[in-house]
């Protein structure tokens, strides 16, 4: 693939997974979620890129890293737009943008001290009810809550 | 792992034509309560957190049926204070019992007790969250006394920001083209969750905080509940309300003949003891009602058809 920008050329990277237009504010976030500080591969973060988007952007590249289904869930709940980019051979093979899902199973603590999933050793189950502004129901306790205030597990 | 029965967790797991048919059963209880359909069962009757009308309407309801009863009346004497998880006990409960009656303070035990149980689970309460047997004899009594659900006037008096039943009585009732009323004081009204649902589900509502004739004037149920002190930041705020969402006699004077005021009990000064004999008070009706509900619900888990 070719890019004219040379700083946010994707096929610089043989084998791996480019994480694009992640908010400036939340790459940080997305770089934790992903347990980017534990990986040993060859890894470039870049921040405050221009975006004509978002205006200014985070970018992360990971050598001979594919990210499964569950991990980028996760990054839906930060930064919800992020685009993955997987590359094989130097070459785009798939470019998916995060979206939320319609359940997230064990992914979030729920914010209600009295459900039962903060008191019995048990999964979590959320069901988003409103992608858009990220409202998720507690399968248990059926309290709706945003994703914006809830604590990972 | 999660297995399939068919447990009563939540009022809004139940479609419009599962709920007419739940009271339709109800009702030939009510014509007969002692009929010997779970001769040989057993119930459990788990009650991790006291309750005592909730628990002697489920054990007479069981009992009424002919099934014999297990279980417990307060976690204190249970393993759980023992530390024993919830899953546990609930295991060892599923293998004696045919079908466990449940009341815990903790909110969705009942939903996690329905996915680990092989035995099907009657939610008698679990915290602030769902008690679908009390809605489920809000909605009997309002059909009998009503002769239907559709298209009333529903007044629903006091604490309504904690109120369960009320919410749960507003979700179930989303099938029947309600109007409701919403009477309460400023620290207690209607939390906006609720009022957005009723926007969605196109029910329409009024809102005050003044509780007089003119607003019951055109109620068809008035709809009690009681404003608790516990409830206020402010005492002063408690002190200035507490007797404004009184319902005397005299209110009822201008009234419509229809209208009958329910109230989940138990009652301390919201209902004034002079309207205990108005033709129109229904509260303790209201939970004798309770009984044959509970009965069509317990067969309804074990499948039994009556």
């Amino acid at each position: 693939m070719n890019n004219e920008k040379p700083a946010l050329q994707v096929s610089a990277l043989c084998n791996g997974t480019v994480i694009d237009h992640i908010p400036a504010d939340k790459l940080f976030a997305v770089v934790n979620l992903l347990n980017i500080p534990q990986m040993s591969n060859n890894i470039t973060i870049g921040n405050n890129l221009e975006s004509k988007k978002l205006g200014k952007k985070g970018l992360i590249k990971v050598a001979d890293v594919f990210f499964t289904d569950d991990e980028v869930n996760r990054i839906s709940l930060v930064a919800p737009k992020v685009i993955l980019n997987t590359i094989r051979n130097y070459k785009v093979v798939e470019k998916r943008e995060v979206k939320m899902p319609a359940e997230l199973h064990n992914i979030v603590k729920c914010a209600n001290p009295a459900c039962i999933t903060n008191n019995e050793p048990m999964a979590t189950h959320f069901y988003v009810t409103d992608p858009d502004t990220g409202i998720i129901k507690c399968r248990y306790c059926e309290k709706e809550i945003n994703v914006s205030n809830v604590e990972l597990l | 792992m999660a297995m399939k029965n068919n447990s009563l967790v939540s009022i809004n797991d139940l479609s419009r034509e599962k709920i007419l048919s739940l009271l339709e059963i109800a009702s030939k209880f009510e014509e007969n309560p002692n009929r010997d359909l779970l001769a040989g069962k057993v119930i459990g009757s788990l009650f991790f957190e006291p309750s005592t009308r909730t628990r002697l309407s489920f054990e007479t309801a069981a009992m009424r049926l002919g099934a014999r009863v297990i279980g417990f009346s307060d976690a204190a004497t249970s393993s759980a204070t023992k530390g024993e998880t919830l899953k546990d006990t609930i295991m060892m409960v599923s293998s004696y019992a045919d079908a466990i009656v449940m009341r815990h303070r903790l909110e969705g035990a009942a939903r996690y007790a329905s996915e680990v149980s092989p035995c099907p689970i009657i939610n008698a309460g679990d915290g602030a969250n769902q008690h679908p047997s009390q809605t489920m004899l809000d909605l009997y009594s309002i059909k009998k006394t009503q002769g239907t659900l559709e298209n009333l006037h529903i007044h629903l008096v006091g604490d309504l920001k904690f109120g369960r039943t009320v919410h749960s009585l507003l979700h179930a009732m989303r099938h029947f083209n309600p109007t409701f009323h919403f009477i309460s004081p400023e620290e207690l009204h209607m939390p906006e969750e609720y009022r957005e649902f009723c926007r969605k589900n196109n029910i329409s509502f009024t809102e005050t905080t003044e509780f007089n004739e003119e607003v019951i004037a055109s109620a068809d149920i008035i709809y009690m509940t009681r404003v608790q002190r516990e409830r206020f930041s402010d005492l002063m705020e408690y002190e200035k309300v507490k007797n404004c969402y009184r319902l005397t006699n005299a209110m009822l004077e201008g009234s419509k003949p229809n209208l009958r005021i329910l109230h989940p009990l138990p009652r301390v000064n919201e209902i004034a003891h002079d309207v205990d004999d108005n033709p129109k008070a229904y509260y303790f009706q209201q939970a004798q009602n309770g009984l044959y509900v509970r009965e069509a619900l317990i067969c309804d888990v074990l499948n039994i058809e009556i």
